[in-house]
């Protein structure tokens, strides 16, 4: 169940510096082509691929672990009646992938929302996305 | 038992009683009258009483301040944390305050949107969700530290608890979904209403499945309507509440002046129903200001046998 879960970080997170030059290319790259495809929100912390590849920031309480107890009979979201759950989606989206099923059975740390509108690849390759506050990562960390 | 009971509901769970559990009145007042008049009809009826966190995004008394009229008056609360309100470090700040005053019995929820209430135009907080919250606590009080990592002088001794909602899609996720609740470190779990034993009794099947039963408490969760309009009201206005149309005819099959004892006679059924249920360690009742008949349903239940509670059926 554990499988391919990321390790926490102990390293402090630095602020990144403003993008410029490649790494605000790759940012616009990112945000246009991710917005365009799953209507990302640029959390900077992209958990995509464990959610049935359905972005979790786009349910209006930006849960990051599963749907609340407000779904509507119809499968729909109780704040936006007129569209889906985002997480009804996840779900039925992680069953259709070949990898990553499991994934929804895993507890998200909290957003780090100093991330927001920063780039997810930038920060998968810094492993500065898999910071996590002291208290939480410590919990994880076998005693 | 060797476990030291962090509360008195915990103690019914660690002896295997079954766990009756009531939702306290929201109140709007600036008195303490109304919460001591409820705790007063409670006591001894109920093992603990669930103060709401501005229930259904309507503001009403501050939940930590009614739990504390309660324990004033001899009533063990339930102190529930919703993250639409708060930040992390405010709902930190409540775990710490709550258990300064008394309180040992928390349960952790996301809480309804903003847009569900009467003040449409708030800021939704949802910094946390219910997950983030029920391991928040959990380090808090194992750890000793706040998430941050700062340490924290003494930790609070709380019992945690969560919500799950078998009856709302996606169906086959929720069982999985408490599971993960459990793992993030719940210890007791409150359902949503159910008028749907059924779909209680193949979600309790399926946890019963993946092993989560010896690890958990759940109690269902039962309404004791006073009228039809109470029954229309939860499917119309409460999101996530399954009311099958059967439920609705029955109570509506009756002349007005003889719904609420059908009323009470359907929680009856229910909880009567949850009893068989392997797994279900107790019921959790709720009313709209009808706290009697949460009283009768108790009474007519035999839910305390002259002092001698019935035990529950083990799971698996």
């Amino acid at each position: 169940m554990r499988l391919g879960r990321r390790r926490l970080d102990r390293r402090p997170p630095a602020t990144a510096p403003e993008p410029h030059g490649l790494r605000k290319a790759i940012l616009l790259i990112e945000k246009r082509t991710k917005e365009e495809i799953w209507d990302c929100r640029m959390c900077g912390q992209c958990i995509l691929h464990s959610t049935g590849m359905t972005c979790p920031m786009r349910c209006p309480k930006n849960l990051r672990n599963g749907p609340c107890g407000g779904v509507l009979v119809d499968g729909n979201c109780e704040v936006l009646p007129d569209r889906p759950c985002v997480w009804v989606q996840a779900w039925e989206g992680s069953r259709k992938l070949p990898l990553w099923r499991d994934h929804m059975l895993h507890v998200n740390k909290p957003v780090d929302w100093r991330l927001q509108e920063t780039s997810s690849w930038e920060n998968l390759a810094t492993r500065r996305d898999a910071h996590a506050p002291e208290g939480w990562r410590a919990y994880e960390e076998p005693p | 038992m060797s476990e030291e009971p962090r509360s008195g509901l915990h103690r019914v769970f660690l002896e295997g009683r079954f766990a009756v559990t009531a939702e306290l009145e929201t109140t709007d007042a600036a008195t303490p009258g109304s919460v001591y008049a409820l705790a007063d009809r409670l006591r001894g009826h109920v093992d603990a009483v669930n103060c709401t966190d501005n229930s259904a995004a309507h503001p009403h008394i501050a939940p930590m301040a009614a739990a504390r009229l309660l324990i004033d008056r001899g009533v063990e609360p339930i102190l529930q944390l919703a993250c639409r309100d708060r930040n992390r470090l405010a709902l930190q700040a409540d775990i710490l305050g709550a258990a300064a005053l008394g309180v040992r019995n928390v349960v952790c929820m996301t809480g309804d949107d903003v847009t569900a209430g009467d003040h449409p135009e708030a800021k939704p907080i949802f910094d946390l969700d219910a997950i983030h919250l029920i391991r928040i606590a959990r380090i808090m009080r194992d750890r000793g530290t706040y998430v941050s990592g700062r340490g924290l002088e003494e930790s609070p001794n709380v019992l945690i608890g969560a919500v799950e909602n078998p009856f709302a899609p996606p169906h086959d996720y929720r069982p999985m979904r408490l599971g993960k609740k459990m793992e993030a470190g719940a210890e007791f779990i409150q359902t949503q209403i159910c008028f749907n034993v059924e779909r209680l009794r193949l979600f309790m099947a399926r946890a019963a499945e993946l092993r989560l039963l010896d690890r958990t408490w759940v109690l269902g969760g039962v309404f004791v309507p006073r009228s039809a309009r109470a029954v229309r009201y939860l499917r119309d206005q409460v999101p996530g509440i399954d009311v099958p149309q059967e439920v609705l005819d029955r109570i509506e099959g009756v002349p007005p002046d003889r719904q609420r004892d059908e009323g009470i006679r359907m929680a009856l059924e229910t909880v009567e129903a949850m009893r068989a249920i392997p797994g279900v360690a107790g019921v959790h009742l709720m009313s709209i200001r009808n706290p009697d008949a949460i009283l009768q349903v108790i009474e007519d239940a035999h839910l305390r046998r002259g002092g001698e509670r019935v035990q529950r059926v083990p799971a698996g």
